[in-house]
């Protein structure tokens, strides 16, 4: 920050860049190492708390100590991506800057464009950097690329781009291997581990959809002459589980290729244990049985088809005829399933 | 590493040999390896890993790769049938990627 007040000397007002004197007056300091809090924090938007307001300010860093021929790094300014970003940057001296992408991660700015050509162009004037460096080269990460048209930000800012590898582990053997990224590091992954832990955020935006519906039933209790226990809530508790956790987690192992089949089908494993322990395949609750069976595994189905957004590797055009062959057959079957339950639910003796 | 994969023969990506100066940015964009480069070309591996990033397209500095570029996001969709908008990464007011 150019009107940083340590540049003055002496007297530093406890309300400004505490730790950013030992660098460029234009950069603030910043660790490779995270503390408890930023560990919270990442858990917490993990979980879908705070997650859309969980930023870092835009502008130029200084990881370690940098000087006028060290690399600049570019990156977001979510900020699980740019602690990801830095606790990966132990022992090399480096800018970071973060550019305005609204808190939101690399690969998903990009799309929308707000981690765009213009927006590099414009904060590597914003901070100066032209004058901080004495090169002229920048290291993008590679998902930026959907966003970020490489030439024309050269011809625009005069600093060449290179791509970077896609994950920040990667960006240590990247620079120490004289700015080379293997295929590996070019290729998006989405393994188990990848894909558990965004399975939290996934469960959790599911049980908030499912309040009201808790809520009604609730409400039908009232006057149901069956009225829904515990037995129902597990069931469903389940079935959503089983779209936002187990066939995410699952995912490449399960036979199939459409989300919402594979949701499908192990909603449908589900309901059939859980109908079968709790006795509703019996003649007198076999309504409630096929009910279900007809309900919960659309519920799976559903949740499984929404994490195509949280997937590396599905297309617009893939996941438009996914959803034209799935949506019509999930909702007649939640439906007819819902008006099975409903009758035994209000029909007396 | 087991391979994903959704659907086939539904990517729009499209490269012209004719128009290709060989730079190999397409290689280097793409997250899914879609493209090699032999014998000073661009050539499609598997058109069927390609997500429609749009990264090919937008970097290319002969216009010979085009992709009808989107958003893989059932939810976007959804978003986008009930606002009447194209559907998009843009979660304002809404959760999102």
């Amino acid at each position: 920050m150019s009107d940083c007040c340590c540049s003055t000397g002496s007297k530093r007002p406890s309300c400004c860049c505490s730790d950013s004197c030992g660098a460029d007056e234009r950069a603030r300091s910043v660790s490779t190492t995270l503390t408890l809090r930023d560990r919270f924090g990442g858990f917490k938007v993990r979980w879908g708390v705070n997650r859309m307001n969980y930023t870092v300010d835009p502008g130029l860093y200084a990881v370690g100590n940098p000087a006028a021929e060290s690399p600049v790094l570019v990156t977001a300014n979510y900020k699980l991506t740019f602690d990801t970003v830095r606790s990966n940057l132990a022992g090399i001296d480096c800018w970071l800057l973060a550019l305005d992408t609204k808190g939101v991660n690399v690969w998903c700015a990009a799309g929308k464009g707000t981690f765009g050509t213009d927006e590099v162009v414009n904060r590597i004037e914003q901070v100066g950097l032209a004058k901080v460096v004495a090169h002229r080269e920048l290291i993008l990460p590679q998902l930026c690329a959907s966003g970020v048209n490489a030439l024309e930000v050269k011809r625009r800012s005069e600093f060449a781009v290179t791509f970077g590898p896609i994950r920040a582990a990667d960006i240590k053997e990247f620079i120490n291997s004289g700015f080379t990224a293997t295929p590996e590091m070019r290729t998006a992954r989405f393994t188990f581990a990848d894909r558990l832990v965004l399975t939290p955020v996934e469960f959790a935006s599911a049980a908030k959809a499912s309040a009201p519906v808790l809520a009604l039933l609730f409400l039908l209790n009232l006057v149901a002459a069956r009225q829904f226990g515990s037995k129902d809530f597990i069931a469903y508790l389940g079935a959503l589980l089983v779209g936002t956790v187990v066939t995410p987690a699952l995912l490449p192992w399960i036979p199939g290729r459409a989300f919402s089949w594979k949701g499908w089908l192990l909603g449908f494993i589900w309901t059939a244990l859980i109908s079968w322990g709790f006795g509703w395949l019996s003649p007198s609750a076999r309504m409630i049985g096929v009910g279900y069976l007809l309900l919960l595994p659309s519920v799976s189905a559903y949740f499984a088809m929404n994490f195509t957004g949280s997937s590396t590797y599905t297309s617009f055009s893939g996941v438009i005829k996914e959803m034209k062959l799935t949506i019509p057959a999930i909702a007649a079957s939640a439906v007819a399933g819902a008006v099975l339950i409903l009758i035994k639910t209000f029909a007396r003796g | 590493m087991t391979a994903h994969k959704h659907l086939n023969n539904v990517a729009t990506l499209e490269l012209d040999t004719e128009k290709c100066v060989g730079c190999g940015i397409c290689a280097t964009v793409c997250p899914h390896g879609v493209f090699v480069i032999e014998s000073g070309k661009a050539r499609v591996t598997d058109k069927n890993r390609c997500m429609e990033c749009g990264a090919c397209a937008l970097n290319c500095p002969a216009e010979a790769v085009t992709v009808e570029k989107g958003v893989g996001c059932a939810s976007a969709v959804i978003r986008g049938w009930l606002t009447g908008s194209e559907p998009s990464c843009d979660c304002s007011g809404g959760e999102c990627c």
